[in-house]
């Protein structure tokens, strides 16, 4: 595949009166020996653009701050004591409640197989789109942009911020300044204080929470994620990406020539330059160089330069090029979600070819598909009742004095259903198997136990065998435990003491 | 070392450590390293005056917060008292048979019995409470003072042989060591033992010892060597030995007549934990 630019040619210099518009040139041009040895974050003051992307921008923003909100506020009835919220992860219940799944800590198993899903889901669509994840849908994205739209209310847009900066200090850029990280604080502590409502029932935690009664935990982690989503969104911004996200690294990995991503079609671009009115496009690109793609990045790079590690793919540099290019009376989509192939194609006089059939492609989907059907067969045969034997180790067994034995088993019995449960239990196996509970003077063929909804009970059961049918030392059997639907079993030994007769 | 060299690529001084070729830039720490550095030192001297910290001659500094760890203890259990409270009157109040009859309070007494059979039992009787020779099996349907609640309870109480006025008594004689009777009668008695537990024993031995048996024996042990758990007697029909079962450990105890000790709990258990105590013992015990 060829270098779309050449890098390691000196950029060109910039028309004289301009300056390096992107923040990543400026810092190219201050760079050099003697720059010290930290490198000073160059703010980024991104333009605001209207357009297609900009639109489902602002929609997929607003939409995953609605879930993010409100997500804990939804009620969902399940019966006697158990909490009615949709969504809850119950740490000291040790339970985790989505709708009508609740999952208990041995079902660690469902949220790896869900988080192995999300992956192979990235996988995917990075694969085939290139960067969505990190353009649209991103936490950091999300918040960051909701930050910059806040910083233009108090500040305005780009040029007006830049001004501001470099002005000195006055009532007017002070009032802006403490009203845009005032605003700022509160969002941070509003998505800290959402946070904590999925640990704990939403509606009782906000009145303990205000009235100081609330759990420590709480207040941590509100802290935490105030002080995160401040720094994060407010000061760190695009270096979260850039230098702590692992992310971008991994990506590299998904993509290749065939996958869509931001490209600047520089087949049709170049030669860039200014662009007079009611001039000839002749013998020249479709670029008029008017800076405009890179004054919109939030990430502070120029899309004209390739394919790049900082780039998130959230398409605000083909809205505001879209709107030049209709000005000046050029097609639309100068910068565009193309690939690399495409280009190279059209550049060669080749029709563009698509293909959304690869073999990374293919894997992925065929991974996803395996994975999720995996998924969903474990959750629809998942049972509400599950059986754990545990035979006593001391005494091995008890040999009564008409030479019969018994032994003592531990059994767990776990009721995952909603409803208290009548248990019986039996063993299966052994047909002159006789059973009793500790303490009970009522010995029986099996024993109903009753388990109340959402618990493990522990239940005693001492077996007892006739000295008769004890023929060998290890004498196969098996515990059935039912409830009003389902039914589980788990084999176990009845140890007879045949071996070492006392 | 003199002169400090520097690196051509990258123009920073080395530390003149070389491995292989490769040496060790003199880079400066991290600017926001020591900021932590500092930070933590910071952090110590809150710790210092909130928390417990300097140790003095005769105490400590106590901090401002009045944190302890034993004043934690005494609440934690004081909290545990309170929890159990409820269920801890109710066994004061209750009798055996009571307890056994409310599942709830047998599985609180059960789980009291538990923990202070392992601390005060398990010694001598196994912490599976099987025994073992000399020490009774507590886990099968064989009692040599009964096997009911109260029996136990009352075992448990005064002891066996033991330093309490009402203890559990009974002596099996040292019929040999006292010399009261032959070395051959008691020959022919173990024999006739071993025939009472169904094994195989020598005709003629047993036909001598019957005599000796019912005049000797037969009022504590029974005719027919059933046993009498009023007197302690152990039944000498069942599989169970206490001293072992075989010819020897027989003859032996013929001879010399041994008798374990128990000791009376009455006055190192309060009454509920002795009822717990008998709960938990009667629960795991193979019936009666």
């Amino acid at each position: 595949m060829t270098v779309v630019i050449d890098r390691t040619q000196p950029p060109k210099p910039a028309p004289a009166g301009k300056g390096p518009v992107s923040a990543a040139a400026r810092v190219r041009a201050a760079g050099g020996p003697g720059g010290g040895l930290y490198k000073p974050r160059t703010p980024i003051y991104p333009k605001l653009v209207h357009g297609r992307w900009r639109a489902i921008k602002w929609a997929v923003l607003i939409a995953t701050l609605v879930i993010y909100y409100v997500t804990p506020w939804i009620r969902w009835s399940r019966p006697g004591n158990l909490p009615d919220q949709a969504v809850l992860v119950d740490f000291a219940g040790r339970r985790f409640y989505v709708f009508d799944i609740q999952l208990w800590p041995q079902e660690v198993h469902f949220i790896t197989g869900l988080l192995v899903i999300a992956a192979l889901a990235l996988f995917l669509v990075t694969a085939l789109f290139g960067r969505l994840w990190c353009g649209y849908s991103c936490p950091q994205t999300v918040w960051t942009d909701l930050f910059i739209y806040v910083e233009r209310l108090f500040e305005g847009d780009r040029n007006a911020r830049m001004r501001l900066d470099t002005a000195p200090w006055s009532l007017s850029k002070a009032w802006r300044k403490v009203g845009k990280h005032a605003v700022w604080l509160g969002i941070a502590f509003a998505t800290g204080g959402a946070w904590i409502f999925y640990f704990h029932d939403a509606p009782s935690l906000l009145r303990d929470f205000w009235s100081g009664q609330g759990p420590t935990t709480g207040y941590v982690f509100c802290a935490l994620l105030t002080f995160t989503t401040y720094v994060f969104a407010g000061m760190m911004r695009e270096q979260v990406c850039v230098y702590m996200c692992p992310w971008p690294r991994i990506q590299g990995a998904m993509l290749d020539t065939h996958s869509l991503q931001v490209t600047y079609r520089h087949d049709r671009g170049e030669p860039r330059g200014a662009h007079k009115k009611g001039a000839d496009w002749a013998g020249r690109g479709d670029c008029v160089d008017c800076n405009q793609c890179v004054t919109a990045c939030p990430m502070g790079i120029d899309i004209r330069d390739g394919s790049q590690l900082e780039c998130i793919n959230c398409g605000l540099c083909i809205d505001a090029c879209d709107e030049v290019m209709i000005k000046v009376g050029r097609p639309a989509g100068l910068i565009a979600y193309d690939t690399d192939a495409a280009v190279e194609a059209r550049a060669a006089g080749r029709p563009a070819l698509y293909r959304l059939v690869r073999p990374r492609t293919v894997f992925y989907a065929l991974a996803l598909g395996a994975v999720s059907a995996l998924m969903i067969w474990g959750l629809s045969t998942r049972t509400t009742l599950d059986l754990h034997v545990t035979r006593d180790r001391n005494p091995v067994f008890v040999r009564l004095h008409d030479g019969a034995v018994r032994n003592g088993y531990t059994l767990k019995v776990a009721n995952r259903s909603f409803q208290s449960e009548q248990m019986t239990i039996a063993l299966k196996g052994q047909p002159a198997a006789v059973l009793k509970m500790p303490g009970s003077s009522e010995t029986a063929k099996a024993i109903t136990v009753e388990v109340p909804a959402n618990e493990v009970r522990a239940v005693r059961v001492f077996v007892t065998l006739p000295p008769q049918v004890l023929s060998a030392p290890n004498l196969p059997a098996t515990f059935v435990v039912r409830s009003s639907r389902e039914e589980a079993r788990t084999a176990t030994t009845f140890l007879s003491g045949a071996a070492n007769s006392q | 070392m003199s002169k400090r060299e520097t690196d051509e690529v990258t123009g920073v001084e080395t530390t003149g450590h070389e491995w292989d070729g490769i040496r060790e830039l003199d880079n400066p720490l991290p600017r926001w390293w020591l900021y932590v550095f500092y930070a933590g030192i910071a952090v110590a001297a809150v710790y210092w005056v909130l928390m417990p910290a300097w140790p003095g001659v005769s105490g400590y500094t106590k901090g401002m917060l009045g944190q302890s760890d034993r004043a934690d203890v005494v609440r934690e259990l004081q909290g545990l008292k309170q929890l159990r409270g409820a269920q801890a009157a109710k066994l004061q109040k209750a009798s055996l048979e009571e307890i056994e009859a409310d599942p709830e309070l047998q599985a609180y007494a059960q789980a009291i019995g538990q923990s202070v059979f392992g601390d005060n039992c398990a010694t001598c009787h196994g912490t599976g409470g099987v025994g073992t020779k000399g020490y009774a099996n507590l886990r099968d349907d064989v009692w040599l003072w009964g096997g009911s609640l109260s029996d136990i309870h009352r075992t448990i109480e005064v002891g066996i042989r033991s330093d309490h006025p009402q203890t559990r008594f009974s002596q099996m004689p040292a019929f040999g060591r006292d010399q009261m009777l032959t070395s051959a009668q008691i020959s022919d008695l173990t024999e006739y033992v071993v025939m009472l537990s169904r094994r195989k024993a020598d005709a003629a031995a047993v036909a001598r010892a019957a005599p000796t048996y019912a005049e000797q024996c037969a009022a504590c042990h029974g005719v027919e060597g059933l046993g009498d758990q009023t007197k302690g007697a152990p039944n000498l029909t069942d599989q169970e030995w206490l001293y072992g079962s075989s010819r020897d450990d027989i003859r032996g105890q013929i001879w010399a007549g041994k008798g374990g000790v128990m000791p009376s709990w009455k006055t190192r258990f309060d009454p509920e934990t002795l009822k717990a105590l008998a709960v938990y013992i009667h629960a795991n015990a193979g019936g009666q």
